[in-house]
């Protein structure tokens, strides 16, 4: 175990609550932060920060801006841990604190081990035995089953694959190990440009299966859903509609104090959990006005910008104003349009008008679909369900392909793919290939923690079964 | 039973791990004994004449630098050597010597004879005499009782050895040796848990019998780029043999196919686990059948004799099957045997009940070396032994014991393996074995162990001062290409095709890449006072491997913390009931001396160890 790692965590609990906070702590905590939270005020560095301080500002992922985040600082000794301690605060019962962890270990952090802030804390004398001991009490009843959890962890698909990328390693590496400790035997030599191949070839594995980690989250953490329409045109009962039952509203968060309030419903049978992000401001448009009601715009504005769905709602029993068309337009604007589905639901089909029905080739153009719909009709909601299912690609989602499903795999697997990328650069700045073996081992090493083998002895296993060597 | 003398440490073999035991023992001063089957016996090679190779080549430079004598005794037979995997990278250069094989054992037997206070014998040891479950004394054949403190077990193939060739088996050591029969029960009595390994060998010919112009010549290394083995030789060596290669063939195979039936292994008479490592040509056979051939190297086995030695034949087929089948290798149709190939079984103790001190857990006092441990080679062995004996005379003297870290050597990384893992099959030292190679190197063996066999009292006043020379000429060298500024123009005529970078910089800096070396720097600014080929080697790889050598230094020191915390001997386990319970038993079985070797256990999960390190920390 590495003790002067950088780790992080979620420090609240799971799941609902106004604020989830990650707890950064080690010796890189504030570079890693500075890799991952900017400052609003761009004056302030992260590395600058004094303890006991606090900045506001965003974080990015995979250079998109997301969430708000504060950031308090810590400096060694006087921190939980006793080590330097960045807490970052996002808002909570959304994907954003999942975002922030995936953000955090991309940049070098690792997902802590159970227990690992306590045991810090308490080798630091942060911490006293009882305390130490009454955490670890609670720790341990999910970390007993060890190396066994870690391993059924692992799905049936995302084990082949990272099976089939840990053999192809391994034959390189047994190869490379045959060859360089029975120099003498008829071992052919690797050519390097197949080594090269391998090397790259299991980094793209590992990348696909890392890009693809965003991508899984949909079903795990739902996806963030602005949606938005005039007053009046049937938004509320939409919500109810998709939810099926009032009561399935899972996050209520009254007293908030943001204008854009958070919901989430689960979607029917899909599956599929809508982070509901009510745009109070969006209906201002046009209007102008004062200050606040501006910036209650711009963060409607930015809202649309994050989301991972738009849902427009318009009533199909008034005529379309200009007001509606300026909505479908600013939905096709916005740069996340290009990748995130917009769906317009033409609502009250029972109240239909002629007029609307002619002119709704203005609208149907800035969308990637439109569902004509009777929101306070139950029958209705399966066709709601389906055309969001197909937008989203969740309908043609192979529940058993492979994909990483937690923040501990998707470390394992970066610092892998970081190991391989090392060794394809030691080939290419022309280091032997001792340095080359050493990375290609880090990498084995790395993925052998999430299927509990032994690397080392998995590779000299290897080299017996495939290579006639010895005297 | 007579009282015939009284040791502080007694060595049980005078093999490759007993020479490098007794000798240690010795020289720190212990009043040691060493006890071997038979005097002309001492330092034998019975497998191939030649000391190295692949990472063992790693701990003979290792041995060296503590202070121990495999590696002068090899540059004192040496017939020849060569540097494996040149061009492979730095990390796996291996040095492997062919040695004058009774010469090497004339120069241990003296070196042994010449030891102050060591005593040679020739008896065997027929058990240990323990009181309390600790030993004070040995009993031998002839029914003599030596009191010690502390003994090393070093008895290699001999304990309870077996001997197969074909269908004939006998017991029986090596080279016509009589096996040591009756310590192993004594050994279970004690609560040893013995378990039954195998090896083999392949046959002796006479040199007169092989037609040297069908086999391809396998030279030494030019002369002039010759390196011994020890850090204190500076003398100049001479290739004086040629070594050969030979192939079998598809008729070579039939011959064993058809015979299999007749091999002991195959017929099941064998019980022992063979070495992976180390298979014999029905093995090879037998697994590779798609492999059309397998190559055959012909070593010479000293100076004063026509024995040749066949690597890679190595059988226990009878000796008509081994006649037949030799005669269908080309250059090998009129071979003659003089000693025919064999598989020997014999006894030896699983080595997780060895602490990391390589004392038994089970009898204290008793420490155990080489193939008793379950590895397999002599420099394995001399390497363990020399570990063991200082551990037994620092024991035997009230001191604290020398654990290697993982980080620190090969032998280190070889005992840890040993003690926290264990062995199916007898352990061959690998370079891929560790984690920190790019730092462990055979040509800085001098600069992990010197200091640490000087501080535990092993390396002499000699060794020291020429330690310390070298380190001061190798810091005025760097800090002179540190300073020193090169135009890369300069450079430009010497590097040929080389690809050298556009822009010039201190020497140290353009060493740094790929196209520069050493000689190319000294030509222009000329050669540091003193720097040997081997130092400018040693520097160009530091310089040009810093960055990965400097991240295996992070990962050591985060592993520090934990190698630096204690667990006490006595630790109680089973009442730690937040461990799962296979970590409990696993623990409990390993005993590990720290916290960072308890999550080397195997079944240990990292939980297990942040519970067992919040323990600890209680108990502390």
């Amino acid at each position: 175990m590495q003790t002067h790692t950088t780790i992080c965590a979620l420090a609240t609990p799971p799941g609902t609550g106004g604020i989830a906070t990650i707890r950064l702590s080690g010796p890189d905590a504030y570079a890693v932060a500075g890799r991952v939270f900017y400052p609003q005020n761009p004056e302030k560095s992260v590395a600058e920060a004094k303890g006991y301080t606090a900045l506001f500002g965003h974080y990015r992922l995979r250079g998109a801006e997301m969430d708000e985040t504060v950031a308090l600082f810590f400096r060694a000794p006087h921190s939980y841990t006793g080590e330097d301690v960045v807490e970052l605060s996002v808002h909570g019962g959304s994907a954003m604190a999942s975002g922030l962890l995936e953000a955090l270990i991309a940049a070098g952090a690792a997902p802590a081990a159970p227990g690992e802030f306590t045991r810090r804390a308490l080798e630091n004398g942060r911490m006293d035995l009882t305390q130490a001991e009454a955490v670890m009490e609670v720790i341990s009843a999910g970390g007993r089953q060890g190396a066994a959890l870690a391993k059924a962890a692992l799905d049936g698909a995302l084990a082949k694959k990272i099976g089939a990328i840990e053999t192809a390693l391994r034959e390189v590496a047994a190869h490379l190990t045959a060859w360089v400790d029975y120099p003498e035997e008829d071992v052919p030599a690797l050519a390097p440009n197949t080594l090269a191949a391998t090397l790259a070839e299991q980094k793209a594995q590992l990348d696909g299966l890392i890009n693809s980690y965003g991508g899984g989250a949909v079903l795990r953490h739902g996806v963030d859903c602005v949606l938005l329409g005039r007053p009046n045109v049937g938004k509320s009962t939409l919500l109810n509609l998709m939810a099926g039952f009032e009561r399935a509203i899972v996050t209520p968060q009254a007293g908030t104090t943001r204008d854009v309030v958070e919901q989430a419903v689960m979607l029917g049978d899909t599956g599929i959990r809508l982070n509901l992000f009510d745009t109070a401001g969006v209906r201002e448009i046009g209007r102008g006005g004062d200050e606040i009601e501006a910036e209650g715009i711009r963060r409607s504005w930015k809202k649309l910008e994050e989301a991972g769905l738009v849902l427009a709602v318009f009533d199909a029993g008034q005529p379309i104003l200009d007001e509606d068309i300026a909505l479908a337009k600013r939905c096709r604007e916005s740069a996340a349009a290009r990748t995130r589905p917009a769906l317009a639901i033409f609502n009250k089909q029972d109240l239909a008008t002629e007029v609307f029905n002619r002119d709704v080739q203005k609208l149907a153009p800035y969308f990637d679909a439109v569902l004509p719909l009777c929101a306070k009709d139950p029958a209705s909601q399966p066709a709601l369900c389906r055309a969001v299912e197909t937008l989203l690609g969740t309908a043609t989602v192979d529940p058993t392909a492979a994909a990483l499903c937690s923040e501990r795999q998707l470390a394992a697997a970066t610092a892998a793919r970081d190991a391989l990328a090392e060794g394809v650069n030691a080939l290419a700045d022309g280091f032997g290939l001792d340095a080359v073996g050493v990375c290609l081992e880090d990498a084995l090493a790395a993925l052998a923690t999430l299927t509990g083998e032994n690397a080392t002895e998995a590779v000299i296993d290897a080299v017996f079964a495939r290579f006639c060597v010895g005297k | 039973m007579d009282k015939l003398g009284s040791y502080d440490v007694i060595v049980i073999g005078a093999g490759h791990a007993g020479i490098e035991a007794a000798h240690a023992a010795a020289t720190l001063g212990a009043r040691t004994a060493v006890f071997t089957l038979t005097l002309d016996f001492i330092g034998n090679m019975p497998c191939n004449p030649s000391i190295g190779g692949t990472a063992k080549g790693h701990l003979v430079r290792e041995i060296d630098a503590m202070g121990g004598l495999m590696g002068i005794a090899a540059d004192a037979t040496f017939l020849q050597s060569k540097m494996l995997n040149r061009g492979k990278g730095p990390a796996v250069h291996s040095l492997r010597v062919q040695t004058d094989r009774k010469r090497y054992h004339m120069y241990m037997k003296q070196a042994l004879e010449r030891t102050p206070g060591l005593d040679i014998h020739q008896a065997e040891v027929v058990a240990l005499d323990v009181v309390d479950g600790t030993v004070c004394g040995v009993i031998t054949g002839l029914n003599g009782y030596y009191a010690c403190k502390c003994v090393v077990i070093a008895t290699g193939t001999a304990l309870g050895g077996r001997i197969h060739v074909g269908e004939a088996h006998y017991d029986g050591g090596p080279d016509g040796q009589h096996a040591a029969t009756k310590l192993t029960e004594n050994l279970l009595e004690n609560g040893f848990p013995i378990r039954r390994f195998k090896t083999g060998t392949p046959a002796r010919v006479h040199r007169r019998s092989i037609d040297f112009t069908k086999l391809e010549r396998q030279p030494g290394d030019p002369e002039d780029t010759l390196q011994p083995f020890s850090f204190m030789t500076r003398t100049a060596l001479h290739n004086k043999v040629d070594c050969y290669i030979a192939y079998t063939n598809p008729a070579t195979h039939k011959v064993i196919l058809e015979n299999l039936d007749r091999s002991p292994l195959y017929a099941g008479i064998i019980q022992g686990v063979g070495p992976r490592y180390c298979p014999s040509i029905e093995d090879k056979v037998v697994r590779f059948q798609t492999k059309e051939r397998h190559p055959v190297f012909v070593e010479p086995c000293g100076e004063d004799t026509e024995e040749m030695y066949l690597q890679g034949l190595s059988s226990s087929l009878p000796e008509v099957v081994q006649n037949a089948m030799y005669h269908t290798i080309v250059g090998f149709e009129k071979l003659e045997i003089m000693r025919p190939a064999y598989a020997i079984e014999y006894d030896c103790v699983d080595p997780t009940s060895m602490e990391a001190t390589l004392e038994s857990k089970v009898v204290r006092g008793v420490y155990g070396a080489g193939q008793f441990n379950g590895t397999s080679g002599y420099e394995e062995a001399a390497a363990q032994g020399l570990l063991a004996g200082l551990n037994a005379a620092r024991k035997a003297q009230g001191k604290t014991q020398l654990v290697l870290q993982r980080h620190t050597s090969y032998l280190g990384t070889l005992v840890d393996d040993l003690v926290t893992k264990g062995v199916l099959d007898p352990y061959r030292m690998m370079t891929s074995r560790s984690e920190y190679r790019l730092s462990l190197r055979q040509d800085n063996a001098d600069e992990r162990l010197t200091p640490i066999g000087r501080e535990y009292g092993l390396v002499q006043d000699d060794r020291w001062a020429a330690f310390c020379r070298d380190a001061e000429l190798k810091q005025a060298e760097l800090a002179r290409l540190n300073s020193t500024k090169i135009k890369i123009a300069a450079l430009r005529p010497l590097a040929g095709d080389a690809e050298i970078g556009e822009a010039g910089g201190t020497a140290a800096e353009l060493l740094r890449r790929p196209g520069i070396t050493y000689e190319m720097i000294a030509a222009v600014i000329g050669r540091g006072e003193g720097v040997t080929s081997t130092m400018a080697l040693r520097i160009a790889t530091e310089l040009r491997y810093a960055g990965y050598i400097a991240r295996e230094q992070r990962i050591i020191k985060d592993m520090q913390r934990h190698e630096n915390v204690a667990i006490p001997p006595d630790f109680a386990y089973a009442h730690l009931e937040t461990l799962t319970l296979e970590a409990r038993e696993k623990l409990e079985k390993i005993r590990p001396l720290t916290l960072a070797q308890a999550g080397r256990v195997p079944g240990v999960s990292p939980s297990d160890l942040a519970q067992l390190s919040i323990a600890l920390l209680k108990k502390g």
